[in-house]
């Protein structure tokens, strides 16, 4: 028998299977919350899925491209007065508002990857704060948005999405879950295409992964306008729930970067999974301790410092080293044909998560 | 001559931006890390200039004498206990312990002294001023700042250059194994360096609070301030964190100047401006 009879390149293992199915029975099951949920629990869940969106492009920006941002606050508060200046000024409906504030968000994200590419890492991230600065600072000089002081979305365009209070609160739950789904698939779709290689192997080992062709500009570069856009329409439906902006709000570091580092930290940078199992796990602690006030916030900083010192890869990428589970079809393995009672999936495991070198 | 006056102003306060730049920059000169919490850690010794000051009822500028040893024990406890372990080839370790611990002050500030806005008053040096002609009057105490700003980097630039504990920095940061062979300790290095960055922020953080009310929340304003001045001058230049301190100083005074609501505009602008025209600063020394 030839070599190429015996093994073969696979990307579904068992448990991805299963994953998938179990994923997709859950997804059916939220998709009815609006039957089954009250009000309160269903905003929560959007919220929840937000900080997963969130949580998942801040993981693709710095976890595979290695672009560590602490300037996503500046899309998502872009975002959010894309949607009240879209709906205000030009009479757009909020669901046809979100689209364009994403479009408007990878438009505004090329001059801003042009200028701050030119700061390399830590240095990267500072300067990615220093443009949410300016971008908070120009929202307050706006006057026609209520400047420093912000605005409310009218009511006639809260109504344009459905006459009922109960419709529309199903509708603003829909579209939240909507946008993770399209999140969590397009980071997936992204990462098992050629694009998704190439940022693997970037993340794994720049220089070596430059020497074989990769350009590692435009890697980069296509991944933070990716990121922008989602950003920017993520940032649009949580002001459309939260009916009200404001320059501190929309352009918070505390509530749109820090979170979300924590949840990345927490559940796993570099993994999908990560950043899920992360949001949930930051909704209990938030559901339980919150009343602790700003106690809670430095027992978030301590978890996440202690982590990053005792298990970098976080709580998944622990998981992942004892048992070797992945639960997206994104790493390719190498299996011996005919011997599936112990398949040696060893090779060219390239998803998981080595130091970068530079 | 309101022109003339807010570039004056501007420049000395350029000597509080390099003063929150200096310990930033030499911290990355020796060891490559870049703290996130550097502009919390200046609030810090704001608040801890304040319980000094109201516990000893002395002035302000004299709680330096206890507050500098104090950050700089800090610093070197926190660079031995904490961020020696983070540092390696990977950048992202200490940019998110950094950015924990900043979270960490943050909120610890807020639960033991409120958000209220303090002030720590240094009485008459406050308002004392020195008359130009042309009918300009430049506040004493801003010139103490700036004249402080110079000797500080003056006296950082003998210790790195000229002074033993400097050449075990220039080793270290040049090749840290070799400098191990040489004997030298590379942990206790680090703690060195950042014990004496974070004497640099007990001064700066000393003048924030008299110059200005400070808050909590203050930290991360500081940081930028400091960032942008470390690489409008270009990084591992300690005089050049001077001139971006004052460039950075003078335009938004002048931004102010136009509308008070562009005064840290204009600063941010300044700064991305050279950062399209200049990406390594004015006078770089090392890479980033």
């Amino acid at each position: 028998m030839s070599a190429s009879q015996q093994y073969a390149v696979v990307r579904f293992s068992p448990a991805s299977r299963i994953a998938a199915v179990v994923a997709v029975l859950v997804l059916i099951a939220l998709a009815c919350a609006p039957w089954w949920a009250g009000r309160a629990d269903m905003r929560l869940l959007s919220e929840l899925f937000l900080y997963m969106a969130l949580a998942s492009l801040w993981n693709l920006l710095a976890g595979y491209a290695g672009l560590v941002s602490v300037g996503q606050q500046a899309f998502v508060g872009f975002g959010g007065y894309c949607l009240l200046a879209l709906t205000i000024f030009f009479g757009f409906s909020p669901l046809i508002a979100i689209p364009i504030a994403g479009i408007a968000g990878a438009l505004v994200s090329i001059p801003v990857a042009v200028l701050i590419f030119r700061l390399r890492g830590a240095y990267f991230a500072i300067g990615t704060w220093v443009i949410a600065e300016v971008f908070r600072l120009t929202a307050a000089q706006i006057s026609a948005l209520g400047g420093g002081s912000g605005t409310s979305l009218p009511v006639t365009v809260v109504k344009s999405i459905a006459a009922s209070r109960a419709m529309r609160e199903a509708t603003t739950y829909w579209m939240a879950l909507g946008i993770v789904v399209l999140v969590l698939a397009l980071v997936c779709v992204l990462l098992r295409s050629r694009r998704g290689v190439a940022l693997t192997a970037i993340r794994d080992n720049e220089l070596a992964s430059q020497s074989l062709g990769i350009d590692i500009w435009r890697a980069k570069f296509f991944v933070y306008v990716v990121t922008g856009a989602l950003t920017a329409a993520v940032g649009a439906l949580i002001f459309l729930q939260k009916l009200r902006i404001s320059p501190d709000a929309a352009f918070s570091v505390n509530d749109w970067t820090a979170f979300v580092i924590f949840i990345v930290v927490i559940g796993g940078i570099g993994t999908i999974e990560g950043p899920i199992i992360g949001t949930i796990i930051f909704f209990l602690l938030r559901e339980t301790l919150a009343d602790l006030g700003a106690l809670y916030l430095m027992i978030l900083g301590l978890v996440a410092i202690v982590i990053m010192l005792h298990a970098p890869k976080g709580i998944w990428g622990y998981v992942r080293e004892k048992t070797d589970l992945d639960l997206f079809a994104l790493s390719r393995r190498v299996v011996v044909r005919g011997a599936s009672q112990q398949p040696e999936n060893i090779e060219n495991k390239e998803n998981a998560h080595e130091p970068q070198a530079t | 001559m309101d022109w003339v006056n807010a570039i004056i102003q501007g420049i000395l306060l350029g000597g509080l931006y390099a003063l929150f730049a200096a310990g930033l920059s030499l911290i990355f000169g020796v060891m490559r890390l870049v703290n996130i919490a550097h502009g919390d850690l200046i609030v810090l010794a704001a608040f801890l200039g304040l319980t000094v000051t109201t516990t000893l009822g002395i002035n302000p500028l004299l709680s330096i004498v206890i507050v500098a040893p104090v950050m700089g024990l800090i610093g070197y406890a926190l660079q031995r206990l904490v961020l020696n372990r983070t540092l390696g080839d990977d950048i992202l370790p200490p940019l998110l312990v950094t950015f924990g611990l900043s979270v960490i002050i943050q909120n610890g500030l807020l639960e033991l002294y409120s958000a209220d806005p303090q002030k720590m008053s240094a009485g008459a040096i406050e308002t004392a001023s020195v008359g130009l002609p042309g009918g300009l009057n430049i506040g004493v105490l801003p010139m103490l700042m700036f004249a402080t700003a110079i000797v500080v980097i003056g006296g950082l630039q003998w210790i790195f250059y000229r002074s033993a504990w400097g050449r075990a920095f220039r080793a270290t940061s040049d090749n840290q194994d070799i400098a191990q062979l040489m004997g030298l300790n590379k942990s206790h290095v680090f703690g060195l360096a950042m014990a004496l960055a974070l004497v640099v922020v007990a001064i700066a953080g000393i003048f924030l609070g008299v110059r200005t009310s400070f808050d909590p929340s203050a930290g991360p304003g500081r940081l930028i301030f400091g960032f942008e001045a470390v690489i409008i001058g270009g990084l591992g230049n300690l005089w050049g964190t001077l001139v971006g301190g004052i460039i950075l100083g003078v335009c938004q005074n002048i931004g102010a100047q136009i509308n008070p609501g562009w005064q840290l505009l204009a600063g941010h602008i300044a700064f991305l401006v050279i950062l399209a025209i200049r990406p390594r600063g004015l006078f770089p020394r090392i890479d980033g």
